[in-house]
């Protein structure tokens, strides 16, 4: 089957399994409402004010569009570290580049930006000056000895992501107590509902970001020889590592902004997705955008419902699944490298 | 002439490169299409330095690179790529993608806006698979490859980039006899069939020698000598430059083999015999 084919018949797949899932996710939740209730919703058929029409519209959609968004979009900045860096272990969470972007936002928050369009936009713009800061943090340590081995990468990110908490927790002890609740909330990596004008921001943002990463994609397949072969391939190689890194560093920062540091839907989903579709960015990097959101949406209806009427973090269910995910990939396929 | 170097000078920077302090000065040479030369010299005598030059990864700090009489910095990336195509030295390490997708990345510089390759792109892929023999193993990961097969999966690679001039940096080292042997037939293949241009940069003298219709020898980034390998593979010559004593025959097909005599010169001996 011809790449293309290939691709198509896994969006297809893929973006069924989206609409399923995010139909399920539009009837359960811990408002108890009747399916008959929710489909009268969506269809306009419920009343202005009432119960079921809020929590299905303004409550569980625009929670589903921000998981869907969220998750595609850390799926795409993951392939965009892995190819950039060519460390298949790298990821927003692990490079320490999301703390580095909550860094940002909690700054933001500390100023009072909330989530108005306006105020959005500053959010963000703190969000992704503080990726920025961080990796240029883990460049400036993982780029010091010789060469950049998978390793010191990984620990340059440890490392730095340790310090950006740090800094959190700073900035976090100096914050008005009133305010306290919404940013550790959020800091755990929560999906809230976005008002709709920081959400057509988002998808904007998650827009640009995807689209920067999927027109280089194929360039991207030859960063795999090296830089020097890519270029003697007719790659620019400097430009295309800026443009990715400014993509995978938006959709990060994004990410953070609007629904909080959540880790590892870089790692896993791609990785997955690997496993199905070989190394082909071309292939992963649309794929990933959907396999992403599919895969958020779920954490975070399992996350919603799982502890009801109390909700966990969909932070949490995304690093349970993570971590042995990291370790799995650390102790099998990347064994030789470490 | 397809390619010739005019008094080209390079120096890495004394900074950042440190244990890179080789040069190339005034290197004035040129390769005739059609031709095979090899370009042979001790380590760091500027041999792949003069391959990255050809590339424009770096850019001669004098002197002048032309590529069918044009200069050289006036030609784009991309165009380059389509008319010199190069078997880098050592594979990348970790390269999680199948041969076919390897030889597929050869068509980027003739369709770069392109997201899938086209059916053409296909077809000259398969194509020199099959002149390097690697076309049932296009499935296959890279990483699955013995050695010789992967060097192979790469000379396909350059071939798919339908290059004027094939640079083949040291495309023998880490290989065992047999695929030392099945490379240079590919070489000489490429060149009889194809009428294929190639510059071959090895530290292997004998296989210079047993290919190569003329050799460039480097010392200290300058031509000590070029010509064809009879008149280059000279006994006293090649002392001087390599430091050490060897003996020069001839092979069945008349052309030079060079033998190391095993015995350094007697002062180093002596130095060697006194750090004991």
């Amino acid at each position: 089957m011809s790449p293309r084919r290939r691709l198509l018949l896994v969006l297809v797949v893929l973006s069924a399994a989206l609409l399923v899932a995010a139909a399920g996710a539009l009837f359960v939740g811990s408002a108890s409402i009747s399916p008959s209730a929710v489909v009268a919703a969506v269809t306009g058929r419920a009343a202005p004010e009432s119960v079921e029409r809020v929590v299905t519209l303004a409550i569980r959609l625009p929670r589903i569009a921000v998981a869907a968004l969220a998750g595609g979009a850390l799926a795409v900045a993951g392939v965009g570290f892995q190819a950039l860096t060519r460390n298949p272990l790298a990821e927003p969470s692990i490079l320490g580049i999301s703390a580095g972007a909550a860094f940002g936002v909690v700054i933001g928050q500390s100023l009072g930006l909330g989530l108005t369009l306006a105020e959005a936009v500053g959010l963000t713009g703190f969000a992704f000056a503080g990726a920025v800061l961080a990796a240029a943090a883990v460049y400036l340590i993982a780029a010091a000895g010789p060469g950049l081995s998978i390793q010191t990468l990984l620990l340059a990110g440890v490392i730095v992501g340790i310090f950006f908490s740090a800094a959190i927790t700073v900035l976090i002890s100096l914050m008005d107590f009133n305010r306290l609740g919404g940013v550790v909330h959020w800091l755990l990596g929560n999906l809230a509902p976005v008002p709709p004008g920081a959400l057509a921001l988002f998808a904007l943002l998650a827009a640009i970001g995807f689209w920067l990463v999927v027109s280089h994609a194929r360039a991207l397949n030859l960063l795999a020889l090296g830089e020097e072969a890519a270029i003697q391939l007719g790659v620019g190689a400097q430009r295309l590592k800026l443009t990715i890194f400014a993509g995978a560093a938006l959709l990060t920062a994004s990410v953070v902004a609007f629904a909080g540091p959540i880790g590892f839907v870089g790692l896993i989903v791609p990785h997955a997705l690997r496993m199905l579709l070989g190394a082909d960015n071309r292939l992963l990097v649309p794929t990933s955008f959907v396999g992403g959101a599919i895969f958020l949406l779920l954490a975070d209806t399992v996350a919603r419902n799982v502890v009801a009427p109390a909700e966990l973090s969909v932070g949490v269910i995304t690093s349970f699944c993570g971590a042995p995910f990291f370790i799995y990939l650390l102790r099998t396929r990347y064994r030789a490298n470490l | 002439m397809l390619a010739e170097f005019r008094r080209v000078s390079f120096a890495y920077p004394a900074t950042g490169r440190p244990k890179r302090p080789f040069t190339l000065s005034e290197l004035s040479f040129g390769i005739e299409r059609g031709e095979i030369v090899g370009v042979i010299g001790p380590n760091s005598a500027g041999k792949t330095t003069l391959t990255r030059l050809l590339t424009r990864v770096i850019e001669p700090a004098g002197g002048e690179i032309f590529l069918d009489g044009a200069p050289l910095r006036g030609i784009e990336r991309r165009q380059l790529a389509r008319c010199v195509a190069v078997v880098p030295q050592g594979a990348p390490a970790q390269f999680p993608f199948t041969v076919g997708e390897l030889v597929l990345m050869g068509r980027y510089p003739h369709g770069p806006g392109r997201y899938f390759e086209s059916p053409r792109d296909r077809d000259v892929a398969c194509e020199a698979m099959a002149a390097t023999g690697v076309l049932e193993l296009a499935e296959l990961p890279l990483d699955d490859l013995s050695g010789g097969e992967r060097q192979r999966a790469i000379i396909a690679k350059a071939l798919a980039q339908e290059p004027r001039l094939l640079v083949l940096d040291e495309p023998t080292a880490h290989l065992d006899l047999r695929y030392q042997a099945e490379v240079a037939a590919l070489m000489r293949r490429l060149n009889h069939e194809r009428g294929m241009t190639i510059l071959l940069v090895s530290h292997d003298l004998n296989l210079a020698a047993e290919v190569c219709d003329r050799l460039l020898l480097l010392a200290g980034g300058r031509a000590a000598a070029m010509g064809a390998p009879e008149a280059v593979l000279e006994q006293s010559l090649l002392a001087s430059v390599f430091g050490c004593e060897v003996i020069v025959d001839k092979s069945e097909a008349g052309r030079p083999v060079v033998r190391l005599a095993w015995r350094v010169p007697s002062s180093d001996d002596a130095r060697l015999s006194r750090g004991r």
